[in-house]
């Protein structure tokens, strides 16, 4: 009869536990600071600094050449985007699309044959990890030479910086795969391809993800280095069209909108990558009360 | 009865060193067996060779008289840890085989207590509903033998003695032939028709001893002295 009880006690106990188990996230996310929060946490220190250059500008203390008001620099954009502002974004926005494309979608093939095969590793990625030292402006003198002024060394420029980000992101994820989940896959008889589609590349997805970021984000830098040395249009050509009439408002309103686009591709890249790794069991910060 | 797992081991080597040599193994069908031994004796090199995941060994396994040339669907293995795949919900993760019956996930999941969390991540399970999940992975190819390692190891000592009432339940229902590594003596005694206790490269690498006939209780007067003979034959 004891043993009966204590085996019941036993079973409501590890019950009890499982069901804890379930409920933790829902609590969890109950507890979760609403998204406005954050958005306003985040407009805290720009706001701030813009307010603070404001009164700087206005009361004297900041020669306005030098660092326009934030509210001239509203101006600019203003009459900017009534003589083909958006040709520019347009134009700057189509190169990093268009670079980073190309250069992520070699990098993802690469850096996939790379991770899965140990001799593509030794035939490839010496050569890759030379390349990656390279400085990107040590590039534009050979790309000016090999292909012209047009859109064609641009891109090229564009995609090299895109590339070695997803490329490492890619290679290493694949090769940081859990070696316990392979091992579980083999018990399934599982053929390569299936083994790369069905266990490395979802298993190496924050890396990936987190790669095509960092390189989309070097394609936005990257951008700007091609069209300051040749270009008619785009952001980069309205920072050196500015330096050359010193227009420090044109600069820095170039400057706000590569800020700001570079913002709005990273922020669509950071929304891909939580709904991809919703899966993911990972630690996201102390919440602050 | 009929013997399910033949396993002849002549030897298995890592570099320069045997971890087993000589060692025979056979497991009738239905049978639960218990592999025990010291840390390092060589039993999850037993198991990971009799499940047909590792193939770099010289000896033979046999599973009905014929020899077995690697992974075979007649055969499932639960992993110490669940091994789950994160991104996949529970039904995905049993489901993984391709080849099997995605009609017996529901009944599966039921049968290890999982019928609310198919659609669950693995992220939002405990330990001990992890590990039901994976029983249920490694029943989905509908196996005849099912090895264990130490699959009760992780979890705290009132779920390790659900998941092993659910191993017995199981093991019943499927007819299956169970080969079970664990540390836990008295988890051996209370699952196993037979305890083997294994010294890999000693003469003889097995001795065996015999728990009272199913079904038995925990922490039974018999078992009590089982248990002090294993413990002698392991010097402890």
């Amino acid at each position: 009869m004891s043993s009966q009880l204590a085996a019941s006690a036993t079973s409501a106990l590890a019950d009890a536990r499982e069901q804890k188990a379930i409920r933790a996230p829902q609590a969890a996310r109950n507890t979760t600071n609403p998204r406005w929060r954050r958005v306003l946490l985040g407009l805290l220190l720009p706001v701030t600094a813009l307010a603070a250059t404001e009164i700087a500008v206005r009361s004297g203390l900041i020669p306005s050449h030098l660092l326009p008001a934030p509210t001239q620099i509203l101006d600019t954009l203003a009459d900017l985007g009534a003589h083909g502002l958006l040709g520019h974004i347009g134009a700057s926005t189509l190169r990093v699309a268009a670079g980073f494309g190309i250069g992520a979608l070699l990098a993802v093939l690469l850096g996939a044959a790379v991770g899965l095969s140990r001799r593509a590793e030794a035939l490839l990625d010496p050569t890759f990890q030379a390349l990656r030292a390279i400085p990107s402006l040590a590039w534009v003198p050979l790309l000016l030479l090999w292909l012209g002024i047009d859109e064609a060394p641009k891109l090229v420029l564009i995609a090299i910086g895109a590339f070695f980000p997803v490329y490492m992101g890619v290679a290493s994820g694949i090769r940081g795969v859990d070696r316990k989940l392979i091992e579980v896959a083999r018990l399934y008889r599982l053929s390569n391809i299936a083994l790369t589609r069905r266990v490395l590349l979802p298993a190496a997805l924050p890396s990936i993800l987190t790669g095509l970021r960092n390189g989309l984000s070097l394609a936005w830098m990257f951008m700007v280095a091609a069209e300051l040395i040749a270009a008619s249009r785009g952001l980069g050509y309205l920072l050196s069209d500015g330096r050359e009439t010193s227009r420090a408002d044109i600069v820095l309103a170039a400057i706000a909108l590569l800020a700001i686009l570079g913002k709005i591709s990273d922020g669509i890249m950071a929304a891909i990558e939580h709904r991809c790794l919703a899966w993911r069991d990972s630690y996201e910060g102390a919440q602050s009360r | 009865m009929s013997i399910a797992l033949d396993i002849h081991i002549t030897e298995k080597r890592y570099g320069d060193r045997a971890v087993l040599r000589d060692v025979s193994l056979q497991l009738q069908q239905g049978e639960i067996v218990s592999l025990i031994g010291a840390s390092g004796c060589g039993k999850s090199s037993l198991l990971s060779i009799a499940s047909g995941l590792d193939r770099d060994f010289q000896g033979q396994i046999k599973m009905d008289g014929n020899p077995l040339n690697g992974v075979s669907r007649e055969i499932g293995f639960i992993f110490q840890e669940p091994r789950l795949f994160p991104w996949l919900t529970v039904a995905q993760n049993v489901a993984f085989d391709n080849d099997g019956d995605p009609r017996l996930v529901k009944r599966l999941l039921s049968e290890v207590g999982l019928d609310d969390h198919a659609a669950a991540l693995p992220k939002h399970l405990s330990g001990g509903q992890a590990q039901r999940a994976a029983i249920a992975r490694g029943l989905f190819t509908q196996p005849r033998v099912l090895l264990l390692d130490e699959p009760f190891s992780a979890v705290d000592a009132f779920t390790r003695m659900k998941l092993q009432d659910l191993l017995l339940r199981i093991a019943h229902e499927h007819r299956l032939t169970v080969l079970l590594v664990t540390h836990d003596i008295d988890e051996a005694l209370y699952l196993s028709d037979r305890v083997v206790l294994l010294d890999g490269t000693a003469a003889p690498a097995l001795t065996e001893f015999h728990p009272a006939p199913s079904p038995r209780k925990r922490g039974d007067i018999g078992a009590a002295e089982l248990k002090a003979a294993i413990l002698d034959s392991l010097h402890v």
